[in-house]
């Protein structure tokens, strides 16, 4: 235990920490409160007549089964982003850690990919695969797929989950790469010369090993999968065809913003920020306990 | 996000108000959701207006796409930071009616500024569309436009069909566009834009059917849906049996099938009039024909119904802008005006005035087809099936109608059953919304 150090200034600290305060109340505290607030509220687009109804707006959304399937979407889209990110994002750190020469070179390349927006790499996608002009729907067609995600939903989940786990690779890739590092060669060189194969030694010694890294990237992964992909979802299949895309984030925007039931969408990303709440507190609380840190 | 968003247009109107008392013309923000050739039209009248006078500076501001411009209009004016202009389409009329003390009808604007307003000088198939009940103005038609049929006459060659003659009916459609599939001119035979308000909402007037009770929502009232009558079942139902095999291709819930189009990848087309503007400016060899009726509906072809959009004006304004405001709409009335939107960009005129001066100069002989959405809206003496449609939550109602058609076209259910999934699921919406 390190020495307790302690700010003779008694305003000092308050005055250092002003400035985060700040920015969480106005741009986390107000917002959720009116978020809140206009949640139990029956209310026309301009705000002209508006009642207060209390938990109606909730009991409405959770009883709506468009809702539930749109929960059940999400939860399709953030595993299979997540677990195609990573598990690609690991092939491949694995892979670059073997390179002897340009190491440095191809992480470069391999990182690249994080600094594009989300609807950038949306639209990048959108036109590989379109089926009329891209040119990899053109390639997928050759061989005998029928692709059309404009009106197939898997197809469609397909590509979102392509786009959405693309720009996420770089990111694993990153921590993967650092985790690498941080394992001591000796244990593997000590596990070579007992005989241990290259895959045996991954799965017993590097894998276990990495399990700190792969936890929090689960949790950034599956948070990033949940809220941060309204931008790609806009911009390649806007929730369709049918419903099949339609993330719950995306019915926030669609509720609230297309079709103006505020008080509904103001419902809906409530319960999202009970979800991300609760996923935070299972990550800090809960399981960070059971994984053993190296 | 809300948050966010409302707090972006309040900075954008933050900034526009200060750079408002730079200068000593009053400002008039106009906020609309123009885009590619339709966008260079709303800058040269803005232009041409800024320069025909000195009292007045209209700013456009681009605001995305129509249900993302009445989407930041909304916000604004929660905000207190109305535009004094905001351009809504027609499936936002509902919405915007249902509004009263938000906006201010145009008629009294005009009339308040001291403006002469002579209703029977516009075309009187799109002021009903956009006044009250009792007649009322209520906002100014800007772009109106009437869904037509485009041809590709090099595909419709390959194919051995006759260019000169666009088919009249679906079936003729349905058959042409087999014709073209088979013999291999494109890919496809036949796509179309807005499967909601062409082949749902025109599809009604232009027949002569029911699309709702209470004369399509325009009496009011609670209104109940008919789309899953057998006219809309057997067309869908045609339109899903050809996208089997890929002679019918669908583009998307609103424009994008026009690229299928101009890509030469479909030899026929129904789309807005106002999208002829793209089309010529492809240089494509295009035909016109107007809108396919049902041969099994007795009184078709009806006449069509006005989409596009019109112009809200916003309340709680000074006196000042709203004179502004009419002196605008006093100049987007005037005839060489009206030519100029007219011809370039496939909208229709609003005035008889213009719609004579256009054809005086010989523009429809000129330009074949180019005549044909006001023909179309204009034929016949509209009647309760075919004077519009109005909900206060039409865009809700049509994307519950799309979210249907796309799982009848991807197979997974008959017509007969997405029509009556769209009609129970939007008379719910309806009721739901009127309970406000």
């Amino acid at each position: 235990m390190s020495p307790r150090v302690v700010f003779p200034n008694r305003v000092l600290p308050y005055l250092l920490v002003a400035p985060q305060l700040a920015i969480t109340l106005v741009f986390f505290y107000w917002p959720a409160g009116q978020a809140l607030y206009q949640s139990m509220l029956k209310e026309d687009p301009f705000g002209l007549k508006s009642k207060f109804v209390w938990f109606d707006n909730f009991k409405k959304v959770l009883a709506d089964p468009n809702y539930l399937y749109s929960l059940k979407v999400t939860v399709v889209f953030s595993v299979a982003t997540a677990a195609v990110a990573m598990g690609v994002a690991l092939l491949l750190a694995v892979m670059a850690e073997k390179v002897v020469r340009s190491k440095g070179f191809y992480r470069t390349l391999l990182i690249w990919p994080y600094a594009v927006a989300p609807a950038i790499a949306g639209m990048l996608f959108l036109f590989l695969f379109n089926p009329s002009i891209g040119s990899l729907a053109i390639l997928l067609r050759k061989i005998g797929i029928a692709w059309d995600p404009v009106l197939n939903g898997t197809d469609a989940m397909t590509l979102l989950v392509a786009a959405a786990a693309w720009k996420q690779i770089s990111y694993n890739f990153l921590f993967f790469v650092a985790g690498l590092q941080a394992i001591p060669k000796t244990l593997i060189e000590a596990a070579a010369i007992d005989g241990a194969k290259e895959m045996k030694r991954f799965w017993t010694i590097t894998f276990p090993l990495l399990a700190p890294t792969t936890f929090f990237l689960l949790v950034i992964n599956t948070t990033y999968a949940f809220f941060d992909t309204f931008g790609i979802v806009h911009a390649v299949t806007g929730g369709g065809p049918g419903k099949s895309t339609e993330t719950l984030v995306y019915k926030v925007y669609n509720d609230g913003f297309v079709n103006l039931i505020l008080g509904s969408s103001a419902a809906q990303s409530v319960i999202l920020m009970v979800i991300v709440i609760a996923l935070t507190a299972i990550q800090f609380r809960y399981v960070e306990r059971k994984v053993h840190y190296g | 996000m809300t948050f966010r968003g409302l707090a972006a247009g309040v900075a954008a109107t933050i900034v526009l108000c200060t750079t408002t008392s730079a200068f000593a013309v009053t400002q008039i923000s106009w906020w609309h959701a123009m885009t590619g050739a339709n966008a260079e039209v709303v800058d040269k009248i803005a232009k041409d207006f800024n320069a025909s006078q000195k009292d007045y500076e209209l700013v456009p501001v681009f605001k995305g796409t129509y249900p993302e411009a009445l989407n930041a209009g909304i916000a604004a004016f929660r905000a207190k930071q109305a535009p004094d202009i905001l351009q809504v389409f027609d499936v936002g009329t509902g919405v915007m009616m249902a509004a009263e003390g938000a906006v201010k009808p145009a008629a009294d604007v005009l009339t308040e500024a001291g403006v002469q307003f002579d209703k029977s000088q516009y075309l009187p198939g799109i002021v009903a569309y956009y006044s009250k009940p009792d007649g009322t103005m209520l906002s100014f038609p800007y772009n109106s436009s009437s869904p037509i049929l485009y041809y590709n006459k090099d595909i419709f060659q390959k194919a051995g069909l006759d260019v000169n003659s666009p088919p009249k009916t679906w079936n003729e459609v349905w058959d042409a566009a087999k014709k073209i599939k088979t013999s291999g001119a494109a890919a496809c035979g036949f796509t179309s834009t807005w499967l909601t308000w062409i082949h749902t909402e025109n599809f009604a007037a232009w027949n002569n059917v029911s699309w709702a009770t209470q004369q399509n929502g325009l009496a009011g009232g609670d209104v109940e849906l008919k789309i899953n009558a057998p006219l809309f079942v057997n067309h869908f139902q045609a339109l899903a049996d050809l996208a089997k095999d890929g002679t019918f291709k669908y583009g998307g819930r609103t424009s994008e099938a026009k690229q299928l189009f101009l890509a030469g990848e479909c030899g026929i087309l129904t789309e807005s009039s106002g999208g002829l503007g793209d089309i010529v400016k492809s240089g494509m060899n295009y035909g016109i024909g107007q809108l396919p009726y049902d041969s099994d509906a007795k009184d078709a072809p009806q006449n069509t119904t006005p989409g596009g959009a019109s112009l809200w004006v916003f309340g709680g304004k000074s006196e000042e802008q709203y004179t502004g405001v009419a002196a605008f709409f006093t100049y987007l009335s005037k005839t060489e005006v009206q030519e100029y939107l007219h011809q370039k960009s496939g909208y229709l005129p609003v005035t008889l005035a213009a719609y004579e001066a256009t054809k005086k100069s010989g523009f429809y002989e000129k330009n074949p087809g180019r005549e044909t959405p006001i023909l179309q809206m204009m034929g016949k003496a509209p009647t309760d099936n075919s004077k519009g449609v109005r909900l206060p939550n039409l865009p809700q109602v049509r994307d519950i109608q799309n979210e249907e058609y796309e799982k009848m076209l991807a197979g997974q259910q008959t017509a007969q059953q997405a029509l009556d999934n769209a009609v129970s699921r939007g008379n719910a919406a309806i009721k739901e919304a009127l309970g406000n």
